[in-house]
């Protein structure tokens, strides 16, 4: 071909070219989004085994995983509700206005924008008996809203782990949220004070373990410090009055009556 | 016309593009701390080289030359999202240890080198075989890199413990260092110094000769 420089080749491979990879590509996105939207899931599962740490004592990601009970609760009530159990996808609430609250920007300190009036919760029983609770959180980190799982032990003051499985930290820096070692680390921290205050919280540098509040901080992430601080508000958020304290409570009470 | 086993095997140790053009050095320092995201990112990359100088040399002949730059990106571009869409579907574990890198693919200069280099000269049989080589030139790489950062980091290898750690009871001390990004710059550099003590050819011409060490004459007062 010796016109292929010319003006009309030049825009007609440009556009042909555009238009097969477009299809090629989307062709397969749609062929894989089943297949990909089941891995999801299956990652979201064992994030909550991980965070609560289920694995070791029911053998398999999938035991356990099936031997923890879902329920859905009314957060302002902080009550289980038989409503909508089929089906919850956190998604799908966030977009019927009737099924969400907007917050105003003093109330919203994890910076979600909006909060679900419903919110599906893991409760794992041994023997009769609440074991761990399972509370999903989100907020916003560096560069986006951090989604995961806090487990609490059956006093309802400590956690068992935290585990998150979607974000878009910095990999290296605010990704780091991954690193095994530092979800470690709050493994047996305390979220609140005799008083019901929350003092859980991601500190700057190193925890002093002398100190007094050190059963109530975690370390930071190095060269993350927004998204260490995006940690602890989202913490400070789904643990207040706004999120999951009401439910906690209840708990609570539940437990003391027997 | 070069034969085929040359343009296959030549970018293994003659011509690695690696060790001997230096091009792909961000992500083999990236993803290589542990074996196996290494070699999934391995197939990836070659399955990437391999089509993209397949595609682009099959429409070298009607490629505009002012926008084959933009032609090959989109033709890259198309695959890495193919690898990394499959990846996700079917391995999705590696895939979000590998994050980033496998869309950093697309920027691989080893991927288009080889498309401006070989793909827009040369007829698609032989750029298929060239992409192939130059990808299993990469992997050679970044599987010793992978295993020797595996081994020394924590003891493993592909996830099996072959030295018993010290925190678990075993003697053996892992290095940390070996986890961190940067050694994978000392055992590149290492297998470069390797590689051009064997085959010497591979070792450039200096830039400049230092001239011969020549005092300036001081004078002495003595007075």
């Amino acid at each position: 071909m010796q016109n292929k420089d010319s003006i009309k080749n030049t825009i007609f491979i440009g556009i042909g070219l555009c238009l097969v990879c477009a299809a090629i590509i989307s062709v397969i996105a749609v062929g894989l989004k089943e297949q990909q939207k089941k891995n999801a899931i299956l990652d979201q599962q064992k994030k909550i085994v991980a965070a609560a740490d289920l694995e070791p004592f029911y053998g398999s990601v999938n035991n356990a995983f099936n031997s923890i009970e879902e329920k859905i609760i009314d957060i302002e009530a902080g009550l289980i509700t038989s409503q909508l159990t089929d089906n919850y996808e956190l998604s799908k609430e966030l977009r019927d206005p009737s099924r969400f609250v907007l917050l105003s920007p003093a109330e919203d300190i994890a910076t979600i924008k909006k909060r679900e009036n419903y919110s599906k919760v893991f409760l794992e029983y041994r023997e009769g008996q609440l074991n761990t609770v399972i509370l999903p959180v989100r907020g916003y980190g560096l560069w986006g809203i951090l989604y995961g799982y806090l487990a609490i032990s059956n006093d309802l003051n400590t956690i068992v782990g935290l585990e998150f499985y979607e974000h878009k930290e910095t990999p290296g820096l605010g990704a780091e949220v991954d690193n095994p070692n530092w979800k470690a680390l709050w493994r047996g921290k305390k979220i609140y004070d005799e008083n019901g205050k929350i003092l859980i919280k991601v500190v700057k540098g190193k925890v002093d373990n002398k100190a007094d509040m050190s059963s109530y901080e975690v370390d930071g992430l190095s060269g993350a410090t927004l998204t260490s601080n995006g940690v602890s508000n989202l913490l400070a958020y789904w643990l207040g009055n706004d999120g999951f304290k009401n439910f906690l409570d209840n708990l609570k009470k539940e437990k003391a009556s027997g | 016309m070069a034969k085929s086993s040359d343009v296959l095997f030549s970018p293994i140790f003659k011509e690695n593009p690696i060790a001997l053009q230096v091009l792909g050095i961000c992500s083999a320092l990236a993803v290589t701390s542990k074996l196996y995201p290494t070699l999934i990112m391995c197939v990836a990359l070659t399955a990437t080289v391999t089509l993209s100088n397949f595609f682009i040399s099959l429409i070298r002949n009607i490629t505009p030359s002012n926008i084959r730059i933009i032609v090959q990106m989109t033709i890259i571009s198309s695959l890495v999202i193919i690898v990394d869409q499959l990846l996700k579907a079917y391995d999705y574990e590696t895939s979000k240890t590998l994050s980033v890198f496998v869309g950093l693919i697309i920027t691989n200069c080893i991927v288009m080198g080889r498309a401006e280099a070989f793909a827009m000269q040369n007829g698609p049989y032989m750029s298929l075989l060239d992409g192939f080589g130059n990808g299993l030139g990469y992997s050679v790489i970044l599987i010793i890199v992978g295993s020797i950062r595996e081994l020394i980091g924590s003891g493993q290898l592909l996830g099996k413990q072959i030295l018993p750690l010290a925190s678990d009871g075993g003697w053996y001390v892992s290095n940390n260092f070996f986890l961190l990004p940067p050694s994978s710059f000392l055992i590149i550099g290492l297998f470069i110094w390797f590689l051009r003590s064997w085959k010497t050819d591979q070792i450039e011409a200096p830039d400049f000769k230092m001239s011969k060490n020549s005092p300036k004459e001081i004078k002495v007062d003595h007075a």
